[in-house]
């Protein structure tokens, strides 16, 4: 993989590791970001991973454009010989899918999808072959997925799912983007699943709900005390499909300042994922459950 | 003391320099869109040139002051009126415990600063005043201002003066029809033909009225041709799609081909969309002064170009702190 740069005008510099998604891209990027941190460059002011690629914002009257890209690409080159291992967490994220919110405002803005006589979950389903909604559900629940970048908006995490390429869930955008999106939908586009940490305009296909608070700019909520966003570049998400029940019980517990996410923190190797995705899928599910 | 607010005008905000430092979790920086006109409405009153103000668009707001204070207006022409006297933009006036501030229409310019000696003190919200209304978060409860809403103001220092103003060569405002917006070509780039390339920089845009602190909108170019690729996975299948990656405060993304929009201070951290290049940094307060509809040319401009520029727009608030030290 040869990284692109480009000055995004004085102040960034872009850099693409990949121009497809894939583990080994992220993994880079990631990478290469953690490195620049670490460096402490002058003049530096933003790191942003993302997908395939990451930006750095930086202050020229501090350190020439020039002088940062040159450290840049060799921090770049230097990652190569570096073990993609990354210690980090993995989180359980509860779903109601096929909930009433996200059911109604897809009903509302029906005339801007690819198959308004349908509901986001049976169109999903079907361009993806499986013949169920609940078999859908199931694909989209069974692996974890990497946050493998946290933004557009305050805290939204996008979601890369953990199995094969031929594997992979894939969407569609809306035809044209909703001006409304229930907070806390969990939404997909393109390979990315991702949860919109606030209500707002959005363009992912809609699945469902999750009850579990994740941006909270008035840090109440007793996991989100130490920062306003749950979700960093790198955690690993396993969805739990949850009923109604379930799900106002979460609400409930949320309300009354009870709720407590399942967090555990996990060593995690690409080059050992590749090797057996399945298997250790299901060893991370066991740290997830303590087994 | 205490700034009572009577009538909110249409989007009005707490903002100072902004939030740096957490752009990777999807928070931008906020802050006033023009700086220049945010620090020169601070320095008039005597605040720290990044002290919290209020910045009004197109139409400003009615406040009532619960004690004396000093204020001043700066930005666009929207011309204050004290108990329905006029007074001067870009100058420092004093206003009675009990009287009301209020705005006559706007004649020049979008966004107005108006600077409160002590300046507007709510919360310091990781780092800053600024509102960001997207994420409810900063300012005023993290949102616009509302009727009834009464907005606490900061100690004034001992010494400020009324009756000070700043002269209009120092004002850093547009200037010119069409305005030029000075642009790096780049990040994407290279998805677009080179007579797209060309036709994006001699056609004439249009503010669109879809132009907020998030981003402004334009339009009346002519649609950008892409360079014919198979998609990437992840990208998305419209030729404009990129997998989702950072977006650079400025740049420029093009969805669809048709109407590219120049990310602003409440940007959106980054998304789908492939971006033909960013405005220069020394161009973006200009920006946050376009009315819908103003006519607008991008010029390519080259990295030194751009330091260039960003050191003549640095020397001129060096002048602006010095006639107002």
């Amino acid at each position: 993989m040869q990284t692109r740069f480009s000055f995004g005008g004085d102040e960034h510099i872009f850099a693409e590791v990949g121009e497809a998604m894939s583990l080994e891209a992220f993994f880079k990027s990631l990478f290469i970001t953690n490195a620049v941190r670490d460096a402490k460059i002058k003049g530096v002011t933003e790191i942003c991973p993302a997908n395939a690629s990451y930006q750095v914002k930086f202050d020229p009257d501090q350190i020439k454009p020039d002088d940062l890209l040159t450290e840049l690409k060799r921090l770049d080159s230097a990652s190569e010989k570096s073990e993609p291992v990354i210690k980090t967490r993995i989180i359980e994220i509860p779903v109601l899918y096929n909930d009433p919110w996200t059911h109604e405002t897809l009903m509302r803005f029906r005339e801007r999808h690819q198959n308004p006589e349908g509901t986001d979950l049976e169109y999903a389903a079907r361009i993806n072959g499986l013949d169920s909604v609940e078999a859908f559900i199931k694909a989209h629940s069974s692996a974890p997925w990497f946050v493998s970048m946290v933004g557009f908006v305050a805290g939204l995490p996008f979601l890369y799912q953990m199995v094969e390429r031929k594997r992979q869930l894939q969407a569609p955008k809306y035809l044209r983007p909703r001006t409304d999106t229930p907070k806390l939908t969990v939404g997909h586009g393109g390979c990315f699943s991702c949860i919109y940490s606030v209500r707002g305009a959005g363009g992912y296909q809609m699945f469902g709900i999750t009850p579990m608070p994740i941006y909270d700019p008035n840090q109440t909520i007793s996991y989100l005390r130490d920062f306003m966003c749950l979700f960093k570049p790198g955690d690993i998400v396993k969805w739990k499909p949850i009923d109604r029940a379930a799900y106002d019980a979460a609400v409930a517990d949320v309300d009354a300042g009870r709720f407590a996410p399942i967090i555990r923190d996990v060593s995690f190797s690409l080059t050992e994922f590749n090797r057996d995705i399945d298997g250790y899928n299901s060893k991370l599910d066991g740290v997830l459950h303590g087994r | 003391m205490a700034v009572k607010v009577l009538k909110p005008g249409l989007a009005t905000t707490v903002q100072d320099l902004g939030r740096p430092g957490y752009y990777h979790i999807g928070i931008p920086l906020s802050g006033g869109m023009d700086r220049h006109a945010l620090v020169a409405a601070n320095l008039l009153v005597g605040n720290e040139a990044g002290a919290a103000v209020l910045e009004a668009v197109f139409m400003g707001p009615e406040l009532e002051f619960t004690e004396d204070a000093i204020v001043a207006i700066t930005g666009a022409e929207l011309p204050p009126k004290l108990d329905g006297e006029p007074r001067e933009t870009w100058t420092s006036f004093k206003v009675k415990r009990g009287q009301i501030l209020s705005f006559d229409f706007l004649k020049q310019g979008a966004r107005g600063y108006i600077a409160v000696a002590g300046g507007i003190d709510v919360p310091v919200v990781l780092g800053s005043r600024s509102t960001y209304a997207l994420g409810a978060l900063g300012g005023f409860k993290g949102r616009k201002l509302e009727a009834g809403d009464e907005l606490p103001v900061g100690r004034a220092a001992a010494t400020v003066k009324d009756g000070r103003s700043v002269a209009k060569e120092l004002r850093g405002q547009p200037a010119g029809m069409p305005t030029e917006l000075r642009a790096m070509p780049g990040l994407y780039w290279h998805r677009i033909t080179e007579a797209a390339g060309n036709g994006f920089f001699s056609d004439t845009w249009k503010v669109a009225p879809e132009a907020d602190r998030i981003g402004y909108r334009f339009k009346g170019g002519k649609p950008l041709e892409f360079v014919p690729r198979e998609p990437p996975f992840g990208a998305g299948s419209d030729p404009s799609n990129i997998t989702d990656a950072c977006y650079p405060y400025g740049s420029i993304q093009v969805p669809g081909g048709t109407e590219p929009i120049v990310l602003h201070r409440d940007a959106v951290s980054g998304g789908g969309y492939f971006m033909v290049g960013t405005v220069i940094a020394a161009d973006m307060d200009l920006i946050g002064q376009l009315q819908p509809n103003t006519p607008v040319k991008f010029v390519k401009v080259d990295m030194n170009e751009a330091l260039a520029a960003r050191k003549s727009r640095s020397e001129l608030l060096g002048r602006l702190h010095s006639a107002l030290a």
